[in-house]
């Protein structure tokens, strides 16, 4: 069984530079621990307390997760997962300037 | 330095204008490694709001398929500021996630004269780098 996980660039520097890995699982959840069993922090990046990170986009084929199941959605051989972080942002604390905040 | 046509600056703060006073946002992809912003796409805000952006989730996944199967990448990624400066705020340092790219910000604050910035975001660290505008056929020859 496998299922294509595609990487956003940002997140390359987990999957040693390559764009697409390749996983298993019966949910988004179990796909994405699998993954994360072979590149160490990955998961991380895409969930926080148990739940997809607000600013991450993760389409199953061409839907967006989050009218799907979340990270219960089902996944099966043959899908294609990507992910996007979210393109935001905004004028809210223009006043400040500080450069690092914690994603 | 970001290099823009005249053609794409004058969208760019057309768009700004259209949308104001809700931030608008879009993209000016270019061939991968190329660093030329040559094709302009206006995206649509699913936040319309005046103090925060964010591309719509569907919209995001089609362009983005559209840069990979032209060997694009985002060059420029713009938003307005409809009240405030031309400058990133928290949130867009906090959400800057394209390293490699130029983020815009144009100001609509002034109705009678934009404010046209750029920058670079990497790492949570924010430059500010020169916006050269020139005519069209100067780009293509770069």
């Amino acid at each position: 069984m496998a299922i294509e996980v595609r990487i956003p660039t940002i997140l390359r520097s987990y999957t040693d530079g390559q764009k697409a890995v390749e996983g298993t699982g019966e949910t988004l959840a179990s796909l994405i621990a699998d993954v994360d069993g072979r590149h160490a922090g990955l998961r991380d990046r895409l969930v926080e307390d148990g739940e997809l990170r607000r600013f991450v986009n993760i389409y199953l084929n061409d839907e967006d997760v989050r009218f799907l199941g979340g990270l219960e959605t089902p996944v099966a051989d043959g899908d294609t997962v990507t992910i996007l972080p979210a393109v935001a942002g905004g004028s809210w604390a223009a006043s400040d300037r500080i450069a690092r905040v914690a994603h | 330095m970001v290099v823009l046509t005249q053609a794409t600056y004058d969208a760019i703060v057309a768009h700004a204008r259209r949308d104001h006073p809700d931030e608008a946002c879009g993209i000016v992809a270019g061939p991968a490694g190329s660093d030329r912003a040559v094709r302009f796409v206006a995206m649509a805000n699913a936040e319309r709001s005046p103090t925060f952006y964010r591309f719509d989730s569907a919209e995001q996944l089609r362009v983005w398929r559209e840069m990979d199967n032209r060997d694009e990448v985002p060059v420029v990624i713009y938003h307005s500021h409809t009240a405030t400066e031309a400058y990133p705020s928290r949130t867009d340092i906090a959400y800057a996630a394209e390293p490699e790219a130029h983020y815009v910000l144009v100001s609509t604050a002034d109705p009678e004269r934009e404010s046209f910035r750029s920058f670079r975001i990497v790492d949570g660290q924010v430059s500010e780098e020169e916006v050269r505008v020139i005519a069209s056929a100067e780009l293509t020859a770069r």
